[in-house]
């Protein structure tokens, strides 16, 4: 009874804690500007389907999407027995579902298999990381937090793994031994072979099988609580985050319309622009980006498959498109606390722009869209690139020279070079 | 194959003046006016035209630059501007079908200018290629052979990921019975020339490569007699490429309008 309650409490907490982290995540991305994401609700639900469940764009690359896809199936289908570790941890029950027979044999035989994959997975992935060294996995955004990060996500899950399947060994030999509790259910075709590395005696037995089971369903539970601060966050953006990615070309870029009433009012005196309001042009910082720019960073898992596409990256510039979401979730989070703190979160002489992203690294990209095409998430570096660069070139009129004399040559000549507009037609005339 | 050309081309305002409408019009862009290797190209998409017998115009002196330059470098004041001021012209012309020799203008045209009031069925150049072909009114007959000849193509961001274009360019290749060569990357996943997003217009940020450098390779593994083009920017960017590693001599950088004209003999 004390461990039912016990069981309880602590559920409660991990949700009630998770909850209130998630709502501030929530609050933090609605800091950012109006964005209409919910026309064409039929094409959004295929896209997240497709993007989100099916992870089609992760098939890109082979190896890592099919490993990805075990880990991510053992993570989905495995918490079917999250459910039953529930129900036995409320009511004092073991094993709840065992009256099922068949059934509840293969679906402890498909979770053990599935959960060696897990294992097995991560395991590679930590070797990937650590070992083979991907050039993916580095780059100056990735060096500290980040990199462990990644590495305390897998190991937390070989962990979990390994408490599962060593609960199925100990919990299959005090079947086989007869214990008193310990009925003869489950199908064990991956944990028999953890049986004889167990102590024999019932004692030792059903200590391990309950510190295991107590270890799996607060590591869950201290997991979920771990998503907020972590790049694992992708776990459950990833569907909002596809559901509301852009659907239009890759080459469109947003019209701004606070401009287009200016420009309306310069070519035709008797259009009447509606009151500005108020807010600049581009994005200083990230109250300036949009929510869906926000709801990306905390998107992002930070592989990487972005910035190894990108062509200014790979020839040794400093822009990283990882490091552009990366930096707006930092400086986003730190915005967050200072509104935790002071109820204002701007007064801080920070900005997105220059005390996270250089001047250098928005005037890097090319705007090829590699990118958000690599992204197998749908989340969109580039929108924000070009947000900051409307701040720096319309509201500082600060733009690297050669850029500005493009934009004289245009305002003047209508071409971005220096030719007379009356000698546009001369290729026709000429040899 | 004279460079001149041995037609008139007709603008809109003649047309209009004649009361006549074109089928078309052909949207030239800034480098295709001015620059003196892209008018090549120019030429080429006017003899392709003028070969099949399709009305067309072009807009001349009423032309201006689409904005895209100005809008990609985070000026949406003067992207606005041009945009509008061009669609009072194309609106006052009744301009219905739009063909461009640029990605860029085309993807401006395309999707950036509806929102402004300015909708028109638009396509690239390889586009119209295409539908000719498709339509049986050219053949790469006449002209020169491009039989067996290695040729490798680079998709421009703006018509390849920009705008999801990857068959049209390869379809004018195709009926070339020439020996298409993919790069490692090359359609969703091909690298840009290093233009694009205004870098045309400014020098390189400090890297240890010039992207164009490090596309021009990937083009050279292929060892092809032709690099492939459909932008005047990425035509740029590849033959700076294709000289600074000595190989002009051997290889050729030529925009599938240019190599279309030619197999027919234009």
């Amino acid at each position: 009874m004390v461990l039912q309650i016990l069981f309880i409490a602590i559920a409660l907490a991990g949700v009630a804690l998770f909850s209130y982290n998630l709502k501030k995540v929530i609050r933090n991305i609605r800091i950012g500007r109006a964005a209409n994401r919910t026309d064409q609700p039929q094409k959004r639900m295929m896209t997240m389907v497709k993007v989100a469940l099916g992870q089609t764009k992760m098939f890109f690359r082979p190896i890592p999407a099919f490993l990805h896809l075990i880990v991510y199936a053992g993570f989905v289908i495995i918490n079917i027995e999250v459910l039953e570790i529930m129900i036995d941890g409320i009511f004092g029950t073991h094993r709840v579902f065992g009256g099922m027979g068949a059934l509840y044999n293969f679906l402890i035989a498909s979770f053990e298999i599935l959960a060696l994959g897990v294992w097995l997975g991560c395991a590679i992935f930590l070797v990937r990381r650590n070992i083979i060294k991907l050039k993916r996995f580095s780059g100056v955004e990735m060096a500290g937090w980040p990199k462990s990060d990644a590495n305390y996500i897998l190991i937390t899950e070989i962990l979990l793994m390994t408490a599962f399947l060593v609960m199925n060994a100990a919990d299959a030999k005090l079947q086989a031994m007869g214990a008193a509790h310990y009925t003869a259910v489950g199908s064990f075709p991956v944990s028999q072979f953890l049986m004889n590395l167990l102590p024999n005696t019932e004692g030792a037995l059903i200590a391990i099988e309950r510190g295991c089971w107590w270890f799996h369903i607060i590591g869950i539970f201290g997991f979920l609580n771990y998503l907020p601060y972590s790049k694992h966050f992708h776990i459950m953006f990833a569907f909002p985050n596809t559901y509301f990615s852009n659907l239009e070309p890759k080459g469109e870029f947003s019209n701004m319309q606070s401009v287009t009433n200016e420009v309306k009012a310069m070519l035709d005196p008797s259009f009447t622009p509606p009151e500005p309001d108020g807010s600049k042009f581009g994005a200083k910082d990230v109250n300036d980006l949009t929510w869906v720019n926000l709801m990306n960073a905390y998107t992002c898992t930070e592989c990487g498959r972005c910035t190894s596409v990108c062509p200014a990256n790979i020839t040794g510039k400093l822009l990283s498109p990882r490091k552009i979401m990366m930096d707006t979730r930092d400086r986003l989070e730190e915005v967050g606390k200072n509104i935790d703190k002071t109820g204002n979160g701007f007064d801080d002489g920070k900005s997105l722009i220059d005390t996270y992203i250089s001047r250098e690294e928005i005037w890097a990209c090319t705007s090829c869209n590699a990118c958000t095409q690599a992204c197998p998430i749908n989340i969109d570096p580039l929108s924000i690139i070009t947000e900051l660069r409307r701040y720096a070139v319309m509201e500082e009129s600060q733009a690297p020279a050669s850029i500005n004399a493009m934009l004289g040559n245009i305002e003047n000549n209508g071409a971005p070079w220096k030719y007379s507009p009356a000698d546009r037609l001369n290729w026709a005339k000429e040899s | 194959m004279s460079e001149q050309l041995n037609f008139e081309v007709p603008t809109m305002a003649e047309l209009l003046a004649k009361g006549e409408e074109p089928e078309i019009l052909f949207w030239v862009g800034c480098a295709g006016s001015y620059d003196e290797r892209a008018q090549k190209t120019t030429r080429d998409i006017c003899k392709i035209l003028h070969h099949v017998g399709m009305k067309y115009a072009v807009l001349g002196t009423e032309e201006s630059c689409t904005g895209d330059p100005a809008k990609r470098a985070g000026n949406e004041f003067l992207f606005q501007m041009q945009a509008m001021t061009n669609i009072e012209v194309l609106n006052a012309y009744n301009i219905k079908k739009i063909v461009t020799g640029c990605p860029h203008c085309f993807n401006t045209i395309k999707n950036e200018y509806p929102g402004l009031g300015g909708t028109y069925e638009v396509i690239h150049h390889t586009q119209l290629i295409q539908d000719l072909i498709n339509d049986g009114k050219l053949k790469a007959e006449g002209g020169e052979s491009f039989k067996g000849k290695k040729i490798t193509y680079h998709d421009p961001c703006y018509l390849g990921r920009g705008n999801g274009v990857y068959e049209a360019p390869r379809k004018a290749l195709e009926v070339l019975d020439a020996q298409l060569v993919e790069m490692k990357r090359c359609k969703s996943n091909g690298l840009c020339c290093g233009a694009g997003g205004a870098q045309m217009f400014k020098e390189p940020e400090k890297g240890n490569k010039d992207i164009n450098i490090e596309r021009i390779e990937e083009a050279l593994e292929t060892q092809p007699q032709v690099i492939a083009a459909s932008c005047p920017f990425c035509m740029t960017m590849l033959r700076d490429g294709v000289k600074l590693k000595d190989q002009d001599q051997n290889v050729q950088v030529l925009d599938i309008a240019e190599i279309t004209a030619r197999a027919n003999g234009l």
